[in-house]
């Protein structure tokens, strides 16, 4: 029989080791599933189209970053919302009203060429997510409305605005009628970081955030507020915490980040705002942050960990016709035998032999 | 004369710590046997054997002569052996009938039940009703719910683990009664206490233990308190007394604070008002659930008051946070550790930031200087004697009595003007709570205030000079001792005064 008996202390191998773990059986169930359904293909070859490939060529390389900025990003500020117990789910609707709104300024100065163009398009996207995500804060501390449900459901209210948007104002005068914004010119464009590829400065922007939110939650009371919020809400209390005031920043920071990662995707790779907006990384980016624990700079890994197995679905989509939920099968199984593998930190395994 | 229970030489180990070290203790039936010892000292791991819940490494039991190694409680139910824990397991929203009922494999919840039940409370003087709501019952009729579910098995012995330690005098001495009878009618109880002048007045015999080991066993009769107790602790105990008696001017005062209960299940405090001069040590006796925890959350400033209803040295501070407060030196000790004092999954540096006056220089502009937070959590950990390999050591992994005297030292180490406490010394065992009176009293010595809040009276008696007892949120005027005395207390804690 097996049993799982509480350590006396955190395990700081299982730590290390529990990601490796997950990825492990990760891998192996996706191959038992490969070898169910795949007839005439290759199993090994499929895994080296999913996982190897985008790491040899540069281009799917770069794609990849350009992948895990938006996660890195977003990731960041549901850690920290998820730390304090604040549960943001709704960060895909922020990005896109981010990016509806950053975008918004960019065509309003559509004639005017600016070095302060891009700046204000930012600011307008931060601003977007926050204002967004703050209705959710709002009436969390006023009435008490569960903020999971205020998120998740405003995300859609978010894509349909969306759309709204590209049929009315914001679509292109002259672009047949179809759904979308004119193209950015180049001062609403972020600038390029890689020569010949779409990726583009988000990615330092989000490597300068984490080192900024790793030094908030570990050197910052504010960083403790969260943490003591999040873990014994009365002894916030009696530290003469706020735990209204906990409630906002939560929101906002992870709302203002969401709007940045979206007004970064509008003026990056996409250079408009278009219908395709939304791409599942506010929803993936709540796999990301619990991948990494929450922790500000171990977002920065599982965000490229979980990258990879988008551009690596696109490539098997291509190369083998396989359906893109390969993707959400992966990214599920990841998080499954993560928080699986995680209770190992907390229990260890003891075999026993029952008695009869 | 013939043992119920023989426990011969009986080792238990977790890793290297021996928690049960060769320990032997014979139980009479008939008898009440106390099982005395400090946190730690091994007194539960010996009863979670006897119970059935662990195994010991190596000794052997015997029940009534014959061999006797239970696998499981159920096993040592079966044997006769019931316990009443310290931490009832009820369920609220359930009547006694029914609750007692879930307790019995054998019978089923739409049986009638209820003159089995009184059957037992009337041989036994346990006062309740069947038909009752567990919720609607004071803390001392949910024990006699408890020891009715123990008593309906027939047991042979029955392990009482710290029982009076929520009970009101009356309750106590209602209970001594109970015990008296049963042990009487031939079942032997195994009595956990660390209050050793009720081992005194109803144990026939008492076995001590300390570190693991059997320090002796003894007729408690034949030893003062004081002796008992140091044997328990294995070092002299110092006597509690204020040296320097100097009441100066007044400091702090609570003006006719009313207030509603953001909880439905919370108590309305009504007009509270206390007078506390430099100097004093005032205590609120009274059982729990009569407004502590409502009273704790204003004074703590979890909870504002309204505006002058507080005042610290002329100054109204109802309406700021317990940091602000913390500021204008007032400091707290809330009862609850575990996630209110200290939060359990932070280590103890961590913890240390609950309380931060700017004048640690813990923080700075909100940036945290981790250095000078080791140097303070380091700092209570040595001046308080608290047991742990490092400050790095989670507060959850911390026993119960080492992290009270970590909370205490950590607000104590503040020199606080005012310190208002809760429960300083709940479940800590003797020697710590020794410890932990002799720091107040030091602190009160030095000319500062403390508002002790209790349910535990001997601790009020013999720290406080003025006695307030709080009762369904009507907190009373000050007791005087000498014309009044414990009787008056006695009353005022049923909110007898009401009738008068």
């Amino acid at each position: 029989m097996i049993k799982l008996v509480p350590r006396v202390e955190n395990s700081t191998l299982m730590i290390l080791l529990s990601p490796l773990l997950a990825m492990t059986l990760t891998a192996l169930s996706a191959y038992l599933i490969f070898v169910y359904i795949l007839v005439d293909i290759d199993v090994s070859s499929v895994f080296y189209t999913l996982f190897v490939e985008p790491l040899r060529d540069s281009y799917y390389f770069s794609e990849l970053l350009v992948k895990a900025a938006p996660l890195m990003i977003i990731g960041l500020g549901l850690s920290i919302g998820f730390r304090a117990g604040i549960w943001n789910i709704g960060a895909e609707g922020q990005f896109v009203i981010g990016g509806i709104a950053g975008s918004a300024v960019g065509l309003y100065f559509y004639n005017v060429e600016a070095f302060w163009i891009l700046p204000l398009m930012t600011i307008a996207g931060i601003l977007g997510g926050m204002f967004y995500a703050g209705i959710a804060a709002f009436l969390r501390v006023k009435y008490q409305v569960n903020e999971i449900l205020v998120t998740l459901m405003l995300t859609y209210v978010a894509v349909l605005f969306l759309s709204a948007m590209l049929q009315g104002p914001l679509r292109n005068p002259s672009g047949f009628n179809f759904p979308e914004s004119r193209l950015f010119h180049d001062s609403a464009l972020l600038p390029i970081i890689w020569e010949g590829t779409r990726l583009h400065i988000g990615l330092i922007v989000a490597i300068i955030l984490s080192l900024i939110a790793w030094f908030g939650i570990k050197k910052h009371m504010f960083g403790m507020q969260i943490k003591i919020s999040g873990s014994a809400p009365r002894a916030a209390k009696f530290a003469g915490f706020d735990d209204n005031k906990t409630v906002w920043y939560s929101l906002l920071i992870s709302g203002g980040l969401a709007g940045l990662a979206g007004i970064f995707e509008a003026a990056g790779p996409a250079g408009q705002l278009t219908p395709g907006l939304p791409q599942f990384y506010g929803f993936t980016a709540i796999i990301v942050a619990f991948l990494a624990r929450l922790h500000p700079v171990g977002v920065l890994f599982s965000a490229l960990l979980i990258a990879l197995s988008y551009v690596g679905g696109e490539n098997v989509q291509i190369e083998y016709n396989l359906p893109s939920s390969i993707t959400q099968i992966f990214q599920g199984m990841l998080l499954f035998y993560f928080l699986a593998c995680d209770i190992l930190i907390k229990y260890k395994v003891v075999l026993f032999k029952t008695k009869n | 004369m013939k043992y119920q229970l023989e426990v011969s030489n009986i080792t238990k180990s977790y890793g290297d710590l021996k928690a049960n070290d060769n320990v032997s203790l014979n139980i009479k039936s008939s008898s009440i046997h106390a099982l005395l010892g400090e946190n730690g000292a091994g007194k539960s791991t010996l009863v979670k054997i006897i119970y059935g819940s662990l195994a010991p490494d190596s000794g052997e039991m015997k029940w009534a002569d014959d061999k006797y190694s239970p696998k499981s409680p159920f096993e040592a139910r079966e044997n006769g052996i019931a316990m009443v824990f310290q931490h009832f397991s009820l369920f609220e929203s359930l009547t006694v009938e029914e609750n007692i009922i879930l307790g019995l494999d054998s019978v089923g919840l739409n049986e009638n039940f209820s003159d089995e039940i009184l059957k037992y409370s009337k041989q036994y003087g346990l006062d309740v009703n069947p038909q009752q709501v567990v919720g609607d019952l004071s803390v001392g009729a949910r024990q006699r719910v408890e020891i009715i579910r123990c008593l309906i098995q027939n047991p042979k012995l029955l392990i009482m683990d710290e029982p009076t330690s929520v009970l009101t005098p009356q309750e106590v001495s209602d209970l001594f009664i109970t015990l008296k009878r049963l042990a009487k009618d031939g079942c032997a109880i195994l009595y956990i206490s660390h209050k050793l002048e009720e081992v005194i007045e109803i144990c026939s015999e008492a076995t001590i233990l300390r570190d693991g080991k059997l320090v002796q066993s003894c007729i408690p009769q034949d030893h003062s308190q004081k002796e008992l107790a140091e044997m328990m602790i294995g070092k002299k105990l110092t006597e509690l007394a204020r040296k320097n008696i100097t009441i100066g001017e007044d400091i702090f005062s609570i003006n006719n604070l009313s207030k509603k209960s953001n909880d439905i299940y919370g108590v309305e405090l009504k007009n509270v008002a206390l007078k506390m001069k430099k100097g004093s040590i005032v205590g609120i006796a009274g059982v729990a659930g009569n407004g502590q925890d409502e009273l704790m959350e204003l004074l703590i400033g979890e909870v504002t008051s309204p505006a002058g209803t507080l005042d610290l040295n002329g100054k109204d501070i109802g309406h700021l946070n317990s940091h602000q407060r913390r500021q204008l030196s007032i400091f707290f000790v809330p009862e609850e550790r575990l996630g209110h004092g200290a939060v359990p999954d932070m280590s103890l540096n961590e913890n240390m930031l609950l309380s931060r006056p700017d004048e640690t220089e813990m923080t700075k502009n909100g940036v945290i200087d981790w250095k000078k937070v080791g140097m303070h959590s380091k700092d209570v950990i040595e001046k308080f004697d608290v047991q742990t390999p490092s400050s790095n050591m989670l507060a959850k992994s911390l026993s119960g009595g080492n992290l009270q005297k970590f909370m205490v030292g950590r607000e104590l180490i503040q020199n606080p003007e005012l310190l208002i406490v809760a429960q300083p010394t709940w479940g800590v065992d003797a020697g710590s709570a020794n410890n932990i009176h002799q720091a107040l009293i030091a602190l009160a010595d030095q000319g500062s205030a403390i508002l002790i809040i209790s349910q535990d009276l001997d601790e009020i008696l013999s720290l406080c000079e003025q006695i307030h007892v709080l009762s369904e949120g009507v907190l009373s005027e000050a007791v005087d001792m000498k014309k009044d005395g414990l009787e008056k207390i006695s009353q005022l804690m049923v909110g007898g005064e009401k009738n008068d």
